[in-house]
This record gives structure tokens, C-alpha cells and sequence, in this order.
């Protein structure tokens, strides 16, 4: 009966990839767990996805590109939330993403890094506790 | 007992006019022991029953397969899809590709080129050259096609809203190699519809897309009759987590909405229907998939007869491309996959497929490697050559799991298709989020599945090793993007742009009335007016579809 | 903190906006001050728009379009977007911003998804302070959009001082249904996608329900059709608003309205505070579950 806080988070696909399996079932995944989760669809910008996040009051991002365009995308966003004076949301991103740049992406203030076959339990517990952690920060 | 007359009918007809004029690949086909394999084996009594839903290959239904004696005519065309980087460096892999035995070139655009843009606006940016090959002009085109002899090879272009561009630009290629656009083979994607519920990479609201598919339609009928004009794709709505039903149901849907559309634009039906084709995608359940390509050549067989009266047999036949199913590839223990494939592979050979991609091992992680390629490739020959399974017609034909499964297949889709009549035809249920949602919603059914550990994915959920090894992979160099960039910069330097605009201001008006976009298309190519300009040309005068 | 949201507030901030209405949706302590702090003028003279319909009828698209055509009239507009709560987890997808992801970088355009999380009436609370803070921070109109349902979200179109009714042909039989009960609140009756067949009788259908309906002032009830994904109908559309508007304001039914609505939010409010005492008494184990449940909460309110 306590009410569990409700977080809310969004899920963006930056860049022209619209393979949207994975954030569509991420999305579902997330709100069976209790989230609320604004999704933006499919060719965003890094900028748009910023200001959404913004606008919505996030306490997290999640990010997804199957295209390769990861390494370019991913820190853009980053750089877009900084410039909108949101840099302390965290940004979780997923994808096609080959080992070696998963520690350019941490480097370039993405938090997590999901690659294929992560069970999606961890995934939703990386988002319960970045938007924990950003909670916390905010009080 | 003899013959039954339909069989004798089939022989003295359809196979004897096929022998006659595409012999078998041998004289005869023997197993190891020199007994002969059997053509065609058929049930000792043949009925009604047999005849109206099984029947013989090459004779409606068409559920034994389109030509009378399949593969041992001729086999399968294998097509490997690839493309990456700039225009140079995939044209060496196609050319290792035609030397390796592939007998059709499949070509992969990138992101920025299938959606439009140059390689130097902003939305391009970090895509170029990744997905595939990048092109921004005819420029790009001739260096794509360098020393391929246009009119020897069949060439595949996965490209759907600006197919009309980039099929000018072949065209425009064949010419300067002095190919008439009427010795042209090949397909062209063309598919818009499956872009909005399942790939992307949509450009123009449906209408005005429609359209630029019914011109294509109609300029190919008379200028290049030998081209495909569409390949009504299932394939990237079963990668997007639909089932093998929902697969066909929406596929064929599709294709009765481009089918109507050419009507509706006044073309003739058996001009346009011999040039339809498909593509479908070979999933893991094997004689699901198996079942599952029969189905979709019967229906889509009374589905042009009953709804369209189609009469003639080139309009009544679903040929399709398959591809092996990329969402079943692992990132974990990655030769694992080659298994998967195999099996995916031998599914759509005993489907009877018209050509076939193998994936690689490896595109789980990136883009394959040239070794991985090889080895996909050789998966299909392994089939075509060891196997046996080319060597007699529809092999499963008879068995009951597979004809009672065809049949639930074929009715199920029916019923899915009905459907969508009732809620106004595919434009309105798209708009409507019904297909997205019926695809979404299977979707997250089976990936449910695997998390919960109810479906085994070997290697994933189950069979788990700790993996240190990691294989080589292919990269798309970042520089790329700016070499492209920078010949695109000289590009507008070195051409006649007055030409270009020309060309352009004759583009947007005709966009404006009725007529065929594809001459003035053809013009503004031929003045190397880059992708980019010409798709903002129509997005101006027809609008953005947004998702 | 609160010194900085406050701010924020008052400079327009997109951050700023955003965090406040987070907090009032939470109740957060702040939510008072937050509230106090808005332009009275501006709430009161600002537009609250109500657009809903059935799923499918594209409400998101049309919403884009009329932010388009508010947006080159050079007013600041707000939208808030609401989305059902999933009843077993609590959580939600909210997917409207989809279609007006193309108005993402204009500042003066300020999109709130909101899920109705299954309250006791409390959403009407919630989105009614985030109307206000929308509306204190300069925008009008402020469109409410919502899939016209359940009893929440009938509910919080009662905040707005027009409301719109969107439908489209070829949607299913449960349209039927809910017409009814829509027609009743519609100020505004809109047949989308009326390039599509079936358009016309839907029209013609709906039209004369509105003149049957409830003994309303109907006689104007005209149906605007609109293809919104081709951006058609859509200055006629804003007419009609404008006029259904002036007549409200001269008529006093908009003053009417917004007393209606003040009343039920008030009740919201109240309800949403009362609720974690009364939580907290069950919780601390001040039951003896003797006797009907209902009993006990007679026995319990008298504690309070």
C-alpha cells in the first residue's frame, strides 16, 4: 500500500537507424516495471532528445542505435543535455555495440552500456538505481 | 493405374515446355548408388483435394514451387547483400563476390542515402557509410558499378523512398557503359509501406509515395520490362518481432495495396503484376518456414485471381528473395550462427525460394568480416551441391505436418487480412497503429519468452560459456564521412549548376501536376544533382511523413 | 533549491517549468510556493484547450498541426499529453510527444506527458496545477490531450474551457459507443482524416446526435473536418475555436467552467492530502478489523 515513487524516463532512438525492436520492448519492459517512460521515436537528433528530457523531467535517458553510429551519437546527447543545463541526467545507452567501445562511451559520460543478449532485469535495475542516484542528488 | 489426366495435363504442358526451354542442370540426378531421384514425387491417387491445394509446381496454386522443375532447372540465384563505406571500396567487394560464385549483386545503402539526405547534412551525420554504401550522386554511382558489366550481372538495391532516384542513377550508369535500360535485370526494393511499420525509413507521407512507386511501375513496363519494380518485403516486419502469420498476412496485404494502386493509376494488370516480386525472411522454426512459403504462394496466387482476376500465370506467381533471420543472430559464441543460418537457409530452399542471402556470423556485432561473408556464401552452396535437396521438386510436399501447417498458415493470414479490408486497407491501418501494434505486441511476447527462459536461445540463455576471445571486426573508418563530405563539396563546384537547377525547377513542377516523375528524375541525375537535392525537391512539394 | 526552481520559473526556464510541474505532481512541499508564484493575469486569461478521441483518430497529429498554425500566430504554446497508467505496474508509456517531436527545439513550445497513475481523482489535480504553471509561464492556448475513456480522463477535459471531440471514420464499433458520452462534454466536433470514404455519414452522424444531445445550446454544434496529417481544415478549425470562445467568454460560460472546475480540483486536492494519514493510520496498525469495513473507516475519519 506505501506508494513507490514513480520514476520517469525516455528512451530515444538518435540518428537515421529505425530498428525500434529493441526500445519499443525496452519501453514495455520498463513501464511493466513500474516506469513511466516517454518514448520519442524513431530519427532524432541528440538536441531533440535533450530537450525532451528536459521538458519531461527525466530522471534518466536510454539510448539505442543499431547502426554503428554510436560512438558519434551517444556523446551528443550527453553534450546536448549539458548544454540545456540538464547535464546531471544520466544517459544509459544499447545497442549494437562492439567490447572495445564500451569504455569510450563510459569516458564520454554515457553511465551503463547494454550490448546484445543483456537480460533485461539488469537493464531495468541499471535504470532503477541511475534514477535513485538522481534523486537523491536533486533533494 | 495410369497417370491421372491433370498430372499427364502438367507433364505435356508446363514441364514439357520448361524442359524444352531451360533443360536440367544434368541429364539425370542420381543418389550416391546411382539410383535416380525422383523429379517429382506425387501420392499414388491423386484427387480434387490434391489438385486444387497442392497440385503441380508451375500450375496454379503454385504451392510446389513457381517453375516446374525448380532447382533442377536451375538453381536458386545466390545474393549476398553488402555494402559499406564509400562507393570504391564496396564495388571491390562486389567484385570478390562475383569472382567467389555469386551470380547476383545485392546492394546495402546507408542510412543517409535511403532517407534522403546527402552525405553532408546534419541528420547524416555519424551514419555515413556505416549500414552501407553512400551515395550522393551519379559520381558515386559510376565508381559503385566500375568494371561490372551492367548487363551481365542482376542487381538487387534495398532502397525504398527515393528508389526512383537511385534507379535513374543505374539507369543512367548502364547507359554510359552503353547498356539500353531494356537489357537491365535486377530488383529495386520500392516498398514504402513496410518502412512505416517496421524499418524507417520513410521519407513522404503515403499518398505521394504510392504515386512514385505507380510511376516506376509504369516507366519500367516500357523501358524496362526485365526489371523488377518492387520487392513486396516481409522480411523486415518478421525482423521487427511479427510471427510467420502475421509475416504473410501483412506482406501480402501490402501487395494487393500496390496492386490496387497501379490500377487505380490505370495500368494494365498483366503488364505490372509479372514484375512484382518478394522478399521474406528464413526464421528458426524450420518446417514453419517451410510451411510458411508454400502458404504465401497459394494464397498470393487466389488473392490475384479471385480479387483481381488475374489470368495470366506470370501474374498469378509469388517469387520471392529470402534472407536468413537476422534477430535470431547472437552476439554470444558467434559460430554459433553459422548453424542458425544453415538451417534458415535449407528452410527457404525447401520453400523454393528464387534467391537467397545467407547472413554472416559475425552481424551481431558489426558488419562481416570478408571471412564470414565466405563462409555464408558457402553455407548456400553446401545446400545447392551436398545436400540433395535441390534435386527433386518441393520434397516435403505430402507430409502431413507441412500441408496441415500450410493450410492453417494460408487461413490464418486470410482471416488477418480480412481485417485490415474491414478497417479500411493497410494505408488506414498503419495509420490506425493496428499493424505496429500487432507487430509490437508479438514482439514482446517472444522476447518475454526468452527472459523468462520459456524459449531456449543456445548460448544466451542457455549453454552459457565465459567468452575471452573476441573475433576481428570490421570497421567503417570515421573517415569516411569527411572523404565523402569533401567530394560532394567538389561536386557542386565542378558541375553545371544551372543544368542542376534546371533540372530541379522541372522536378518540383512536375511533382505538382500528374505526370511520370521518373523522365524528369532520369534528367536531374544525368546533371549530377546530387540525392540529397532531389528528394528536397519532393519533400518541399509533398510534405514528411512523421512517424 | 527551491529558490533556484522558482526562477527558473519566472525566466521561463524549460528546466525550471519542467521541475515545478514534477513537483506539484508529487505533492512536494514546494508545490505551494510554486503555485503562489504564478501570474494570476496570465492564468486567467490563457486558453485551455481540450482535445480527445478514441485511439486512432490522430488527436497527436492534429495536435501538431495546431500548435503549427498557434505557433506561426507567434503565441507560446502549451501542451499536456495524457497517457492510461498500466493498472498492474503502475507504470506507463507515454508516446504523443512522437508526433510533435517536430517542435522539439522551439522553446515556446512546451510539451508534458502525464500518466493518469490510476489516482483517486488526483489527476485532475496534478494537471490542473501543471495547466497553471504552463499558463504562468506565458503560454496560451494550452492544449489537454487525451484518449477519451475512462473516467479520469473525462474527468480532466472538465479543466478545460473548450473542448474538442476528434473522430475518424473506419475506427470500430466501440466509436459508438463512446460518442455519447463524449458528445455530451464537446464543445467542438472534429471528423479527421475526411479524405478517407465514410467521412461524410460520420459527419452527418455525428451531427445530428450533437443536435439531439442533452438540451445544450447545439444549434452551432458544426463538424470541422480536418486531415490533419496533410495539414488541411486546420485554419477553419481554429475558427471555430476562436468563435466557441468569445461566445464563452461573453455568455459566462467559460467563468461557469472554470468555477466547475476549480470546485473539483479542490476536492482533488483534498483527497490527494488526506490520503497518507489516513494510509499511514491503517499502516501503523489502528485497525481492529472488527466488524464491516466500512465501519472502521466511519470509526477512522472520526480519529482524524
Amino acid at each position: 500500500m506505501p506508494e513507490q515513487k514513480t520514476y520517469r524516463v525516455l528512451i530515444g532512438k538518435p540518428g537515421l537507424d529505425g530498428h525500434d525492436r529493441g526500445a519499443k520492448f525496452l519501453a514495455r519492459a520498463l513501464r511493466d516495471a513500474g516506469f513511466e517512460v516517454v518514448y520519442t521515436g524513431i530519427r532524432r537528433t541528440p538536441e531533440e532528445i535533450a530537450a525532451a528530457a528536459v521538458q519531461e523531467d527525466v530522471s534518466a535517458v536510454g539510448l539505442s542505435s543499431l547502426s554503428g553510429a554510436h560512438l558519434r551519437l551517444f556523446p551528443a546527447v550527453v553534450e546536448a543535455l549539458k548544454n540545456s543545463g540538464a547535464g546531471d541526467i544520466p544517459v544509459l545507452g544499447g545497442g549494437v555495440i562492439p567490447d572495445e567501445d564500451i569504455g569510450l562511451l563510459k569516458d564520454a559520460g554515457i553511465n551503463e552500456v547494454f550490448t546484445p543478449g543483456t537480460p533485461v532485469e539488469q537493464i531495468i535495475a541499471a535504470f532503477r538505481s541511475a534514477c535513485e542516484t538522481q534523486e537523491a542528488r536533486r533533494t | 493405374m495410369g497417370k491421372h489426366s491433370e498430372y499427364k495435363d502438367w507433364e505435356d504442358k508446363e514441364l514439357a515446355s520448361s524442359l524444352n526451354r531451360f533443360p536440367e542442370r544434368k541429364e539425370r540426378f542420381n543418389n550416391h548408388g546411382g539410383e535416380e531421384i525422383a523429379r517429382l514425387a506425387v501420392p499414388d491417387q491423386i484427387d480434387e483435394e490434391y489438385i486444387e491445394k497442392i497440385g503441380f509446381p508451375g500450375r496454379f496454386p503454385y504451392t510446389r514451387g513457381v517453375q516446374p522443375t525448380m532447382y533442377r532447372g536451375r538453381l536458386w540465384t545466390m545474393r549476398q547483400y553488402a555494402g559499406f563505406s564509400t562507393a570504391s571500396e564496396s564495388n571491390l567487394r562486389y567484385r570478390y563476390l562475383l569472382d567467389q560464385g555469386t551470380t547476383g549483386l545485392s546492394i546495402a545503402f546507408d542510412l543517409p542515402t535511403q532517407i534522403g539526405y546527402d552525405s553532408d547534412h546534419p541528420m547524416a551525420e555519424g551514419e555515413v557509410g556505416k549500414v552501407g554504401v553512400a551515395i550522393d550522386s551519379l559520381a558515386d554511382m559510376e565508381l559503385l558499378f566500375d568494371q561490372i558489366p551492367l548487363d551481365k550481372v542482376s542487381t538487387s538495391m534495398t532502397i525504398n523512398a527515393p528508389a526512383a532516384v537511385l534507379l535513374a542513377m543505374y539507369v543512367a550508369v548502364a547507359e554510359k557503359q552503353g547498356v539500353e535500360s531494356s537489357k537491365l535485370k535486377g530488383t529495386i526494393q520500392n516498398d514504402i509501406l513496410k518502412e512505416y511499420v517496421a524499418r524507417g525509413t520513410y521519407i513522404f507521407p503515403p499518398k505521394p509515395s504510392l504515386r512514385l512507386i505507380t510511376d516506376i511501375f509504369r516507366w519500367c513496363t516500357d523501358h524496362s520490362p526485365a526489371f523488377n519494380t518492387i520487392s513486396i518485403s516481409g522480411y523486415h516486419i518478421r525482423e521487427a518481432g511479427s510471427t510467420a502469420v502475421q509475416e504473410v498476412a501483412f506482406t501480402l496485404a501490402n501487395g494487393i495495396t500496390y496492386v490496387q494502386a497501379a490500377l487505380d493509376a490505370g495500368l494494365e494488370l498483366d503488364n505490372f503484376a509479372r514484375r512484382l516480386s518478394f522478399f521474406f525472411n528464413a526464421s528458426s522454426d524450420l518446417l514453419e518456414e517451410v510451411a510458411k512459403f508454400r502458404a504465401a504462394r497459394r494464397l498470393w496466387a487466389r488473392i490475384m485471381k479471385g480479387r483481381f482476376n488475374a489470368m495470366k500465370p506470370a501474374s498469378l506467381m509469388l517469387r520471392f528473395h529470402t534472407q536468413t533471420a537476422g534477430y535470431t543472430l547472437t552476439a554470444q559464441q558467434i559460430d554459433n550462427n553459422i548453424v542458425r543460418v544453415a538451417l534458415q537457409a535449407l528452410s527457404a530452399v525447401l520453400g523454393g525460394t528464387q534467391s537467397l542471402h545467407t547472413n554472416s556470423r559475425d552481424e551481431a556485432l558489426s558488419l562481416p568480416t570478408e571471412d564470414s561473408v565466405r563462409t555464408a556464401l558457402r553455407t548456400q552452396q553446401v545446400i545447392a551441391h551436398e545436400s540433395g535437396v535441390a534435386s527433386s521438386v518441393d520434397p516435403l510436399a505430402g507430409s502431413y505436418f507441412i500441408e496441415e501447417l500450410t493450410d492453417r498458415i494460408e487461413a490464418e493470414a486470410s482471416e488477418l487480412i480480412a481485417k485490415i479490408d474491414k478497417a479500411g486497407g493497410v494505408v488506414a491501418a498503419i495509420e490506425e497503429g493496428f499493424i505496429q501494434r500487432q507487430i509490437e505486441n508479438s514482439a514482446y511476447e517472444y522476447q518475454q519468452e526468452i527472459e523468462k527462459g520459456e524459449r531456449i536461445v543456445v548460448g544466451v540463455n542457455e549453454f552459457k560459456i565465459d567468452e575471452e576471445s573476441k573475433p576481428p571486426l570490421l570497421r567503417v573508418d570515421p573517415e569516411v564521412e569527411n572523404s565523402q563530405i569533401h567530394g560532394l563539396k567538389e561536386l557542386r563546384e565542378k558541375r553545371n549548376n544551372k543544368n542542376v537547377e534546371e533540372a530541379l525547377a522541372n522536378l518540383s513542377a512536375c511533382a505538382r501536376n500528374t505526370s511520370n516523375l521518373m523522365p524528369e528524375i532520369l534528367a536531374a541525375v544525368k546533371t549530377y544533382a546530387t540525392l540529397g537535392e532531389i528528394c528536397q525537391v519532393l519533400r518541399n512539394e509533398f510534405g514528411e511523413y512523421r512517424g | 533549491m527551491s529558490e533556484q526552481i522558482l526562477k527558473g520559473l519566472r525566466d521561463r526556464d524549460p528546466r525550471g517549468i519542467a521541475r515545478a510541474i514534477s513537483l506539484v505532481e508529487e505533492n512536494d512541499p514546494l508545490a505551494d510556493e510554486i503555485l503562489a508564484s504564478l501570474d494570476d493575469s496570465l492564468v486567467d486569461q490563457a486558453m485551455v484547450l481540450g482535445i480527445t478521441g478514441p485511439p486512432g483518430a490522430g488527436k497527436s497529429t492534429l495536435t501538431d498541426r495546431i500548435i503549427s498554425k498557434y505557433r506561426s500566430q507567434g503565441k507560446r504554446v502549451g501542451v499536456i499529453a495524457v497517457d492510461p497508467s498500466s493498472p498492474l505496474s503502475g507504470g506507463a508509456i507515454l508516446g504523443d510527444r512522437i508526433r510533435m517531436m517536430g517542435h522539439a527545439l522551439d522553446q515556446d513550445v512546451v510539451v508534458r506527458s502525464m500518466a493518469t497513475r490510476g489516482r483517486l481523482g488526483g489527476l485532475c489535480a496534478a494537471a490542473g496545477a501543471a495547466v497553471r504553471i504552463l499558463a504562468g509561464s506565458g503560454c496560451s492556448p494550452i492544449i489537454i490531450e487525451t484518449v477519451g475513456v475512462g473516467q479520469s480522463e473525462m474527468d480532466i477535459i472538465r479543466l478545460a474551457d473548450i473542448t474538442a471531440l476528434v473522430l475518424a471514420p473506419g475506427l470500430g464499433d466501440d466509436i459508438q459507443a463512446m460518442k455519447a458520452g463524449l458528445l455530451e462534454v464537446a464543445d467542438l466536433l472534429i471528423v479527421n482524416k475526411a479524405d478517407c470514404a465514410g467521412a461524410e455519414t460520420l459527419a452527418m452522424d455525428m451531427e445530428s446526435i450533437a443536435r439531439e444531445g442533452s438540451g445544450k445550446e447545439k444549434d452551432s454544434a458544426k463538424v470541422c473536418m480536418t486531415v490533419a496529417s496533410e495539414g488541411k481544415g486546420i485554419d477553419d478549425l481554429l475558427a471555430a475555436i476562436e468563435t466557441v470562445d468569445a461566445s464563452h467568454r461573453e455568455s459566462g460560460e467559460r467563468k461557469a467552467r472554470r468555477e466547475k472546475a476549480y470546485d473539483l480540483e479542490v476536492l482533488d486536492w483534498a483527497i490527494e492530502m488526506i490520503k497518507p494519514s489516513i494510509i499511514k493510520k491503517i499502516e501503523e496498525g489502528g485497525l481492529d478489523r472488527k466488524g464491516d469495513p466500512r465501519m472502521q473507516a466511519v470509526k477512522l475519519l472520526e480519529k482524524e
